[in-house]
C-alpha cells in the first residue's frame, strides 16, 4: 500500500493519528482537557507540514500557501474575537467549512475520472454528497442560530421536494460513479442538489434543537473526510474521519437523549408549529409582576437562593453580574448556588463555560439530579432567561410537546422570581404554566440590567 | 490502502471513536464536539493534495476554496476549543488546583478579561 508515498511521510501520518486519539481521550476529562486539544493541534501541524513532502503535491505550492493564510488568518481573527455565548454557531460555521472542503476534494477527483476506478469514484461520490449536505445543513443551522430564517415555514411541498431531491441526487451520483468520462455539468447539478438537500433537511428544526443537529452534521463531515481519505489513500484522514463520525454519532444520541427526544422527532416533527398562534394569545394579566426592590428584599432575607440560568443569561451577558450578586448574598449569609439543566442554553455545558468565565467556583454549581430533591427547602429561585427547562408542563401535562423532558422542579420552592425579557414563549414555542403559578413573580427587563438593579437594591438595604 | 485492510481500519477507528466519547461527562459535551470539529480539519491534508494536483483554472479555483475552507476549519476549530477549555482551567485554578497554571493559561485569561466588562475585570483578578 502507498508505494509512491515515502516511509517518513507515512510514519508522520501515524504519529498524527496517535496524537489525535490521545488528544481526544484527554478531552474527555476536565483535568487535562486543555492538553488534549494541544496534542491534537500538534498532530495536525505534523500532518500539514508533512504534506509538503508528498510526491503528488507537484504544483501550485504558492497558491496553497496563499489559500492557507487567507482561510486560516480570517478564522484566527474571527475565532479569537467571537463571544463565548456564540459557541454553537461557531461550531456550525467551522463545520460547514470542513464540509465544503470535503465536497470540493470529491469534485476535483470526479473531474479527473479517467485516472480512477469505479470503487474510488463511488467513494468520491459519497464523500462529495455527504460533504455538501454537511456544508449547507450546518451553514443553515448557523444562520438560523444567528436569527435569520427563524420562521419555520413548513411549506406544503417540502416533503415532496425533500424526497425528490434526495432521489435525484442519488441517481446523479450513480451516473457519476459509473461513467468513465467527466461530466462537469452533471457534477455541478449533483453538488447543487446535495446543497439543497442539506437545507431541506435542516428546515424543520427549531433553533432550540439545532445543537443536536449540528452534532449530527459534525459527525457527517467526519464521514465525508473518511471517504475522501480512502480516495486520496491517506490513512490519517480515514482514521480521524471515522473517529469523528463514530464519536459524533454517539454524542448526537446522548444530546438527543438529554432532551428526551428521538433524532427523528427533532428532524421531522416541526415541533410546536401548530400551537404558535394559540400560545401567544393567552392573556398576560394572570402574570404577577414584581419590582427589583421587592425581589431584592426576598433574596436578601432568604436562607437559600438558587439561580437557574438559561440562554437569556448568555444573550444578555449577565453571568458576571450574577457572580457579583451571589457574592453579595454570600456576604449576608445567604446560601447560594446555581442549578444547571443539562441542556440549558441550547448546548450541554454551555452555562458551565459561561459561569466559569465569570469566575463562579465549581462547588456552587449543582446539576439537575442533585438539586431537584432540594427545591422544597429553597426560599427563592431566580430564573434568569430560562424557559423550557423549568416548564412544569413537561412533567404534568401529557399533551405538552415538552412532555417527558426532565425539567428543574423550581415550582416547589417557596418563591420563584423569573427574569424575562419579553412576554413571548421559549424556544420550543410552548406556553409556560410556571409564569402563572401562585409562587411565581415576574421581573420584566433585560437580564443584565435586572440583575444590576437587584445588586443595587440589595446594597441599598443597609 | 487496499479495500479490505481499509475496512478493518474503519472498523477499529469506529470502535475507538465510540469508546473515546462513551464516558464523557455532559459538561464536556460541548468542548468534545468542538474538539472533534477541529479533528476533521485534517481534510486540509486532502485539500492540499487536491490543489497540488490541479491543472486547469477551474480545478485551481475549486482547490483554492477547499484549502482556504479547510484551513479555516482547522484554525477556527482549534481556537474555539482552546478558549472554551481555558475557561475550565480558570475555574479549576479558583478552586485551588494550581497544577493547571502555565504561561498559556495566564495569557488566555488576560484575553478573555479584555472582552469582559472592565468593571468586572478588577474583581475577577
Amino acid at each position: 500500500m502507498n508505494d509512491t508515498v515515502p516511509l517518513a511521510l507515512q510514519l508522520a501520518w501515524f504519529v498524527t493519528t496517535l496524537l489525535f486519539i490521545v488528544g481526544l481521550r484527554r478531552l474527555s476529562s476536565p483535568n487535562n482537557a486543555r492538553s488534549g486539544i494541544w496534542l491534537a493541534g500538534l498532530g495536525m501541524l505534523i500532518a500539514i507540514a508533512s504534506m509538503y513532502f508528498h510526491p503528488e503535491l507537484r504544483q501550485n505550492q504558492v497558491l496553497i500557501l496563499a489559500a492557507m493564510s487567507i482561510g486560516g488568518g480570517i478564522a484566527l481573527l474571527h475565532a479569537q474575537r467571537i463571544d463565548m455565548t456564540r459557541i454553537p454557531q461557531m461550531i456550525a460555521l467551522y463545520n460547514s467549512l470542513g464540509g465544503i472542503a470535503a465536497g470540493a476534494i470529491a469534485m476535483l477527483v470526479l473531474l479527473n475520472v479517467s485516472e480512477h476506478g469505479v470503487l474510488v469514484k463511488s467513494l468520491a461520490v459519497l464523500g462529495g454528497l455527504i460533504g455538501c449536505i454537511a456544508f449547507s445543513g450546518s451553514l443553515f443551522a448557523y444562520l438560523r442560530l444567528r436569527g435569520y430564517f427563524s420562521r419555520r415555514s413548513g411549506f406544503a411541498q417540502r416533503q415532496v421536494a425533500y424526497i425528490a431531491s434526495g432521489a435525484l441526487v442519488m441517481l446523479l451520483g450513480l451516473i457519476l460513479a459509473a461513467s468513465s468520462t467527466a461530466h462537469p455539468v452533471l457534477l455541478l447539478l449533483f453538488v447543487g442538489l446535495a446543497i439543497c438537500f442539506g437545507i431541506l433537511m435542516t428546515l424543520p428544526t427549531s433553533a432550540a434543537d439545532m445543537p443536536v443537529l449540528i452534532s449530527l452534521y459534525n459527525a457527517l463531515t467526519g464521514l465525508a473526510v473518511a471517504f475522501d481519505g480512502f480516495v486520496l489513500e491517506n490513512p490519517a484522514m480515514v482514521v480521524a474521519g471515522t473517529i469523528v463520525f463514530a464519536a459524533g454519532s454517539l454524542l448526537t444520541r446522548l444530546m438527543a437523549r438529554s432532551v428526551n427526544r428521538r433524532l427523528s422527532e427533532i428532524m421531522y416533527s416541526g415541533f410546536g408549529i401548530t400551537d404558535e398562534a394559540e400560545a401567544t394569545s393567552t392573556d398576560k394579566d394572570h402574570v404577577n409582576t414584581i419590582d427589583s426592590r421587592d425581589a431584592a428584599v426576598d433574596m436578601a432575607y432568604a436562607g437559600r437562593v438558587v439561580i437557574v440560568p438559561g440562554y437569556g443569561m448568555a444573550t444578555a451577558q449577565a453571568q458576571h453580574k450574577l457572580r457579583e450578586l451571589t457574592q453579595l448574598l454570600d456576604e449576608r449569609g445567604v446560601q447560594t448556588s446555581f442549578a444547571i439543566h443539562p441542556v440549558a442554553g441550547r448546548m450541554p455545558g454551555h452555562m458551565n463555560v459561561l459561569l466559569a468565565e465569570a469566575g463562579v467556583p465549581y462547588e456552587k454549581i449543582q446539576d439537575l439530579s442533585d438539586i431537584n430533591a432540594e427545591f422544597s427547602q429553597v426560599d427563592v429561585v431566580l430564573v434568569v432567561g430560562a424557559n423550557d427547562i423549568v416548564n412544569p408542563a413537561a412533567r404534568d401535562d401529557a399533551d405538552s410537546p415538552l412532555f417527558g423532558m426532565p425539567v428543574l422542579d423550581v415550582d416547589s420552592a417557596k418563591r420563584v422570581i423569573v427574569l424575562k425579557r419579553g412576554d413571548g414563549t421559549g424556544y420550543a414555542g410552548v406556553e409556560n404554566p410556571l409564569l402563572f403559578a401562585p409562587v411565581t413573580r415576574v421581573l420584566f427587563g433585560d437580564a443584565r440590567d435586572s440583575v444590576q438593579d437587584l445588586i443595587l437594591a440589595i446594597k441599598g438595604l443597609e | 490502502m487496499s479495500g479490505v485492510s481499509g475496512l478493518y481500519l474503519v472498523l477499529l477507528a469506529g470502535v475507538a471513536g465510540y469508546v473515546l466519547i462513551a464516558r464523557v461527562p455532559s459538561i464536556l459535551h460541548t468542548p468534545m464536539m468542538s474538539g472533534s470539529n477541529f479533528i476533521h480539519g485534517i481534510v486540509l491534508a486532502g485539500a492540499m493534495l487536491a490543489l497540488g494536483g490541479a491543472d486547469t483554472f477551474l480545478e485551481q479555483v475549486i482547490g483554492f476554496i477547499a484549502v482556504a475552507a479547510a484551513s479555516a476549519n482547522v484554525v477556527g476549530g482549534f481556537v474555539v476549543t482552546d478558549r472554551m477549555l481555558a475557561l475550565f482551567d480558570k475555574a479549576t485554578i479558583k478552586k485551588g488546583n494550581y497544577a493547571g497554571i502555565s504561561p498559556l493559561t495566564i495569557k488566555s485569561t488576560v484575553e478573555t478579561s479584555d472582552s469582559a466588562q472592565s468593571d468586572d475585570v478588577s474583581k475577577i483578578a
